[in-house]
């Protein structure tokens, strides 16, 4: 039961990952009165793109063919350690939150060295403002860590997650609070979403994403497009665990609360994406930081 | 101790043959380099038997020099310092022929393999030293052979200029340490280092002085800000393999220098933890803000010398704290961080600098805005490059990571602490380290990405070519340590054991205990990595099989519309970390212009009155 109960986190990310982003689809046509795109969509653009052959860059090199690679395997790895709310991780071990900020950085390197080989000015321009808010979002997340640890007394992510619970809530709910902030705002930089980034954008000037992926084909942009939602999913579970702190310990209670609590995570990532224009590029910084401070001054209200 | 000694003589004989048979370039190489080769061979072998069996080695002679003695003693402590010295000294000097083949002439030759052998000779007898008159001649050795290296392309103004820069700088430090040996040394009554610390026990008001003259002395060698204005100047215009030299090892004897001081100095306070803690985030940070705006590669090296100087301090400092306020945790696994980030700053930045020597060697420049596409021309040179880039941000699996994870652990165990100013003291520290990493990622991904990936932007890198055999296969020695220690790291994190112990004087049984919290998680750590490399091989099989006999072409990238893209069309390197810079343009300004701007004359007279209100204040 333990060795099932460990492999659930995994499998559902593996399985529902691209369905979050379906959902926020749906979402913002819903707002915008259109029907949407059918809800299996992102698995029939990842199909497609697996069955395609691919076009390489003329300058690019095998760092560029590792890239989409790396990106997506860092992300199977980190799913081995990340809990999903009150679902334990397989692996467990202090320090662990590090390791996954870690593999983390390792795959944004990654995209950023594969953008830069294809020798493009649009990627190299989506590879620097990348490393710019990579580089601010990274202390940030360690920093949301740290008052989560803080709050629980634990230096690993799943204890840490078991202790969040309602009376967590009620003794420190400024700080939780400030923190869930923070981790909200990082889970819009991380997976470039409005107001930092559009994914649907037409404009290549504006983007960051995107244009770090524009000649990527094939195999490769299908490896990137299933990264993108295992990484969604994986900051929104961090988000998500944090705000619903059902600890029941039966499995499938704690199992379809989380369901339903990333369900409602996409729901309000589409109604911020239906409901805000992007901020301009040099704003972005401030967002970042902003939101970092928050989890700072929720640090500060705990100590006291 | 004999092989320490006869690795010294056999330095020493290469250098001297070398300068000998200046006449004969071949041999003269051949001399110099076989002097160095062996040399390093013995001594790699005194150090790691004394780590291995953890015994120290004391030797002690009578000396002809008056006030001093002839005593070394090489402990754990001394022994992992030498592992970067001799180490380096040994892959540098494999590296070193090639790279000097048809550089100057034969005195030129001979200079450069007797002044780099001595700087290693002399590196290790400051590590080895016990006494006080012994150390400081031995710095003396070490802070002046490298001005040699430094001004080896002599008829560039800019050289010589760096290189008066350099000499000094590292006598501006050298004051303050014969100040701290001549205060000592009268005290005590005699120039032995156990002499010292008798004196300094119960007498906290001396320790805290001479812990002062110690961090600006030995921090000057290091390279902490703000006395770092010589690094970037003089590393960057030696030859490669020299500033690998400098770079990997000769700061770190700074480091070592402080360590030292620390042993002998008892308790230590609170607050000396405080300021390194202090000066090693801000050295960290400024460092590698510096770094990302640099415009050539050498530059930005020397600059991140200067960023993981600080993280090593920053480490040293939460072990200090930690040591002052009794919590064992933060001294065990802080001081192990700060000591593992020396031996892993040693091989990523000794490899950096020997890839920065062959780029130079094959394209004839430095200047990123010349630079690109050499990974296609260089294959070796540039997956080791890759390496030493992704090893120096602390990407997992490389040995980078496991020092950061050690730094981070320590923020964290700290967070947690009931008193709070510790916990911020810990939060503060993670939000460092976290900056840290996340600019050097943006730093390393121009540094690689500009030079390496991409087209070229010069004829001169369009015609590059692999280097030699012997250079590469240095860097693919080092290359390979990383993900050694990388994937070793239970192994070589418990076996910093002794040498932590001799660092902070805890109990063997107490450190061990507490490493072992750490090589726990560690292990599965690297069981994770290892699942990571498996999959990572799977996925790419399973593409290669998606890919298997489909229509793959080749063609322009996207321009927007426009058809004539060029080489010069490429994202350049200053406009990558402009959005950076820009942000950060308070720090990467010069606030330091009032005292420092690059007259000789003004920094030997700081040099002269540093001096002399020093010792005059000393006397009294």
């Amino acid at each position: 039961m333990a060795a099932f109960a460990s492999v659930i986190s995994p499998v559902c990310a593996l399985v529902l990952g691209p369905l979050l982003l379906a959902l926020i689809n749906r979402t913002k046509a819903f707002v915008a009165g259109r029907r949407g795109p059918p809800l299996l969509q992102p698995y029939f653009d990842i199909a497609k793109y697996l069955r395609r052959g691919a076009v390489y860059g003329d300058a690019t090199s095998w760092v560029f063919r590792l890239g989409p690679v790396v990106n997506l395997t860092v992300l199977f790895a980190a799913l081995l350690i990340v809990p999903w709310g009150a679902i334990r991780s397989p692996l467990s071990f202090s320090g662990d939150l590090i390791v996954v900020a870690g593999l983390l950085a390792v795959g944004r390197f990654a995209i950023v060295l594969a953008a830069l080989d294809t020798g493009s000015s649009f990627e190299g321009m989506g590879a620097s403002r990348e490393v710019h808010f990579a580089a601010l979002a990274e202390p940030a997340l360690l920093l949301a860590l740290a008052v989560l640890a803080r709050v629980t007394g634990a230096l690993s992510l799943t204890p840490i997650y078991q202790g969040i619970t309602a009376s967590a809530w009620v003794a420190a709910l400024p700080t939780l609070a400030l923190a869930a902030m923070t981790l909200l705002v990082l889970a819009l930089v991380e997976n470039s979403r409005i107001p930092v980034d559009d994914p649907t954008t037409h404009l290549e000037l504006t983007m960051i994403h995107e244009v770090m992926v524009l000649d990527h084909s094939g195999p490769d942009l299908g490896y990137i497009h299933y990264a993108a939602a295992l990484k969604l999913w994986i900051l929104g579970g961090l988000l998500v665990g944090l705000v619903m702190p059902l600890r029941s310990g039966a499995l499938w209670l704690d199992g379809s609360a989380m369901l339903l609590g990333m369900a409602i995570l996409a729901v309000v990532i589409g109604m911020i994406e239906s409901a805000m224009a992007r901020y301009r590029l040099v704003h972005v910084p401030q967002f970042i930081v902003g939101a970092a401070t928050l989890s700072v001054v929720g640090f500060i209200l705990i100590l006291v | 101790m004999f092989e320490f000694l006869g690795a010294i003589l056999l330095l020493l004989v290469g250098g001297m043959a070398a300068v000998a048979s200046r006449a004969r370039p071949a041999l003269c190489q051949t001399a110099g380099q076989s002097g160095a080769v062996a040399g390093s061979m013995l001594g790699l072998v005194a150090a790691v038997r004394i780590l291995v069996s953890g015994q120290p080695e004391a030797m002690t002679a009578t000396w002809l020099m008056p006030g001093g003695g002839f005593h070394l003693q090489i402990d754990a402590l001394a022994a992992f310092f030498l592992l970067p010295v001799f180490g380096l000294s040994l892959v540098t000097a494999v590296y070193g022929r090639s790279y000097l083949a048809g550089r100057g002439d034969g005195s030129g030759l001979a200079g450069c393999w007797f002044h780099s052998n001595l700087l290693t000779a002399g590196m290790a007898s400051v590590i080895a030293a016990h006494d006080g008159l012994l150390f400081l001649v031995s710095w003396e050795i070490m802070a002046l052979s490298p001005f040699f290296l430094v001004i080896f392309d002599d008829r560039r103004a800019t050289v010589r200029h760096a290189a008066w820069i350099y000499l000094a700088a590292t006598h501006l430090g050298t004051a303050f340490l014969l100040v701290l040996f001549v205060l000592l040394g009268n005290l005590a009554g005699g120039s032995d280092f156990d002499g010292y610390a008798a004196v300094l026990k119960g007498n906290p008001g001396l320790a805290s002085l001479v812990f002062i003259l110690a961090l600006i002395g030995f921090g000057s060698k290091a390279g902490i800000v703000p006395v770092h204005v010589w690094l970037p100047e003089a590393h960057p215009v030696a030859p490669s393999h020299a500033s690998a030299l400098m770079s990997g090892a000769m700061i770190k004897v700074g480091i070592y220098g402080l360590v030292r001081i620390l042993t002998l100095l008892g308790p230590p306070q609170p607050w000396w933890g405080w300021l390194l803690i202090a000066i090693g985030a801000s050295s960290g940070v400024l460092g590698v803000l510096f770094a990302m705006a640099q415009h050539d590669l050498k530059r930005l090296l020397a600059y991140s010398s200067v960023e993981n100087i600080g993280i090593i301090l920053l480490g040293i400092g939460i072990g200090v704290v930690g040591l002052a306020t009794g919590m064992l945790t933060l001294t065990v696994i802080g001081f192990a961080a700060g000591l593992l980030h020396v031996v892993n700053h040693s091989i990523f930045k000794g490899l950096l600098f020997l890839g920065a020597g062959a780029v130079q060697h094959a394209s004839h420049s430095l200047e990123f805005e010349q630079l690109g596409g050499l990974l296609k021309r260089m294959p070796w040179t540039g997956a080791a490059f890759l390496a030493g880039a992704a090893a120096i941000v602390g990407l997992p699996p490389l040995n980078g990571f496991i020092s950061e994870f050690l730094l981070f652990y320590s923020g964290f165990a700290a967070v947690l602490d009931p008193a709070p100013h510790i916990a911020v003291a810990g939060l503060i520290a993670i939000i460092v380290m976290g900056l840290i990493s996340g600019l050097a990622a943006a730093c390393f991904a121009k540094a690689f990405g500009v030079a390496f990936l991409g087209s070229p932007r010069s004829a001169e890198a369009g015609n590059a070519h692999e280097v030699a055999r012997p250079m590469w296969a240095a860097m693919a020695l080092l290359a390979v340590l990383y993900l050694v220690i990388g994937l070793a790291a239970p192994l070589v994190v418990a076996a910093l054991a002794d040498v932590v112990t001799a660092a902070t004087g805890v109990a063997t049984g107490l450190v061990r205990a507490q490493l072992a919290t750490v090589t726990g998680p560690l292990t599965t750590t690297i069981a994770v990595f290892g699942v990571l490399i498996g999959l990572a091989l799977l996925a790419w099989l399973f593409r290669a099989h998606l890919l298997w006999a489909r229509r793959i072409g080749s063609g322009p990238v996207w321009g927007c519309g426009y058809l004539f893209p060029s080489a010069r069309m490429q994202y350049t390197a200053s406009s990558f970390v402009q959005p950076l810079t820009t942000q950060f343009h308070l720090f990467v300004r010069n606030r330091l212009n009032v005292l420092q701007h690059g007259h000789i004359h003004v920094y030997v007279l700081y040099v002269a009155a540093t001096l002399v209100a020093l010792l005059l204040w000393a006397s009294l």
